[in-house]
């Protein structure tokens, strides 16, 4: 009986997954889908904990460990997550993925050690989801982990000679050594810890060389492969909801990360083995640089120029996030607002560290909704735009995307501000974007460079705006 | 090969069905939802936390109880982590209507 109640648990479980997954996809229920599917996850574990029975009839044991690790992974988890910045958010989820593919890798590492021990013939078929776990869990891990550390800024671009070669041979090695494994030609524990050790080299050397850019692909990437390491366990086990997991995070997330290619006209392929951002092998590109001069404005020139405009567009950007100015930002919208001016936020899809990465950031201080405006439906407006405030953005608003084939960004769809009246762009240097090529736009000679941290800069302009 | 489909034939029915689930429920999202939908997704393939306390109330040796307690601290980090983070974004999102 209470093994039928935990199926039904399961199918439960497994409808609150899909129901989640499509309400998160709607403004305006997502948050209410986030909830429905951690109440199917809820019920699916302890339904797990509490009824499920083994091949042999018996219960789960280890209970008491079972809840220390439960409450020890809630308590850090629940800090983690409420204390972690909201520019920082890019990173947690790519540290989370790390931890669900770490899991789904050690699953697998007990499931092997503990066949051996027992002297039973590994089955190949059963080894071939062991193994499919335990790689692409390992390399979701290693590869979250580095992701991670290069959007908290510890860890640079490296770029080793023959890269990709290198890259080729080691996810070489590992399947063959997995198809050897499993064809029962060579067998044994070392080989098997082999394997894993190469999988966690493989996921390192993977994500090492992208740059920081791209991360938002990777991590979304990364993102189905802990799916796909999940469902592995769903076949291990026979368990109908890891399975239905695993497999919608894997498609979902499949689909997510060709989203976010098209929104910067590249193909997959192109950012995992491309030199975008990498700097290396990077071609053309840096052609035309030092091109002009460069015209500098001060605090309250700006403010004067924002101030007497009919309609102004902030274009927010990474160097936003990092000086954590969105409340300067939202406050400088405000003051230009109460004087009459039309302000709106232009965001381009890989504005920031993710899409959608400046409408949680600017969200979070309460920049209302319908004043950021997607790309497609801002771009006709720069013609009307009197002033473009550009904070901490670069290669989105790069006209080389536009007119120079050379360019690794070219074909991206930018966001139009050249056709403004005036552009104000902030930014702490001349120093490039991600992308590292220059940009045509601050030698135009509508653009103005005001520099300075976004956070300090936007609290000058507001204080100078209200001076007016 | 075949004998791996045959055997699991009901799974592979499901695994192909849940592909294109997946893909009808995700295509049509405003890109301001991506970055949430990320995270939540991120929290649902936590599900692997269940292969962990499996095997955790099965393990009988020292490493394996030590390996399984960790891998269950790990799962439910993904879990818990993955949706209080989706949520937080979210709250955002509801607070200026």
């Amino acid at each position: 009986m209470q093994e039928h109640i935990l199926q039904f648990i399961y199918l439960v479980a497994s409808v609150t997954f899909m129901i989640g997954l499509k309400m998160l996809s709607k403004p305006d229920t997502a948050r209410k889908g986030n909830l429905i599917a951690a109440v199917g996850m809820g019920l699916a574990i302890f339904g797990t904990i509490f009824l499920y029975k083994g091949s042999n009839g018996e219960h789960l044991g280890n209970l008491i460990w079972i809840f220390a690790a439960l409450i020890i992974g809630t308590g850090i988890g629940v800090y983690m997550a409420k204390s972690v910045q909201m520019t920082a958010m890019p990173q947690m989820v790519s540290f989370f993925n790390g931890m669900g593919g770490a899991c789904a890798a050690l699953i697998s590492i007990i499931e092997f050690s503990h066949l051996e021990q027992s002297g039973m013939e590994v089955h190949g078929q059963h080894l071939l989801i062991i193994l499919a776990g335990l790689v692409i869990g390992s390399i979701s891990f290693s590869g979250s982990i580095i992701a991670y550390g290069k959007l908290e800024g510890k860890i640079g671009d490296y770029n080793l000679p023959l890269q990709q070669v290198f890259n080729l041979g080691l996810l070489g090695a590992v399947l063959v050594m997995s198809g050897l494994m499993i064809a029962g030609q060579i067998s044994g524990l070392s080989l098997f810890y082999s394997i894993l050790g190469l999988s966690v080299l493989y996921g390192l050397i993977f994500v090492f060389p992208i740059g920081g850019a791209d991360m938002p692909v990777v991590i979304s990437l990364l993102n189905s492969f802990t799916g796909v390491a999940a469902a592995c366990g769903g076949f291990l086990y026979d368990n109908y909801v890891m399975l239905i997991g695993g497999i919608l995070v894997g498609s979902a997330g499949t689909i997510l990360t060709v989203t976010m290619c098209q929104a910067m006209n590249r193909s997959l392929l192109n950012v995992l083995v491309g030199n975008f951002g990498g700097g290396g092998t990077s071609s053309g590109g840096a052609a035309k640089s030092g091109g002009g001069i460069v015209r500098e404005l001060g605090a309250s020139d700006a403010a004067i120029l924002l101030k007497y405009a009919k309609k102004v567009v902030i274009v927010p950007g990474y160097g936003l996030a990092v000086a954590q100015a969105q409340h300067a930002c939202h406050e400088l919208e405000t003051n230009l607002e109460d004087g009459g001016v039309d302000v709106k936020y232009a965001i381009h899809p890989v504005a920031g560290r993710m899409p959608g990465h400046m409408n949680v950031l600017l969200a979070e201080s309460n920049v209302s909704y319908n004043k950021l405006v997607e790309m497609e439906d801002i771009n006709p407006e720069f013609a009307s735009t009197d002033v473009v405030l550009v904070v901490g953005a670069n290669d989105v608003v790069n006209p080389a995307a536009k007119t120079d084939p050379a360019s690794p960004i070219y074909g991206m769809p930018i966001l139009d501000v050249e056709n403004a009246a005036n552009i104000i762009i902030m930014k702490r240097s001349m120093k490039a974007g991600y992308a590292g090529i220059d940009n045509e736009l601050f030698y135009n000679p509508k653009a103005h460079m005001l520099f300075g941290d976004a956070k300090d800069t936007l609290t000058k302009l507001v204080s100078e705006v209200k001076a007016l | 090969m075949f004998e791996f489909i045959s055997n699991h034939i009901q799974m592979i029915y499901l695994v192909i069905l849940m592909i294109f689930v997946g893909i009808e429920l995700i295509s049509h999202v405003p890109s301001v939802l991506h970055t949430p939908l990320m995270s939540g997704a991120n929290a649902i393939h936590g599900v692997v936390i269940i292969g962990a306390i499996i095997v955790m109330g099965q393990a009988e040796g020292t490493l394996s109880l030590i390996l399984g307690f960790i891998a269950v601290i790990l799962g439910t980090l993904n879990v818990v982590g993955g949706f209080v983070v989706t949520d937080r974004m979210l709250e955002m999102f509801k607070k200026k209507k």
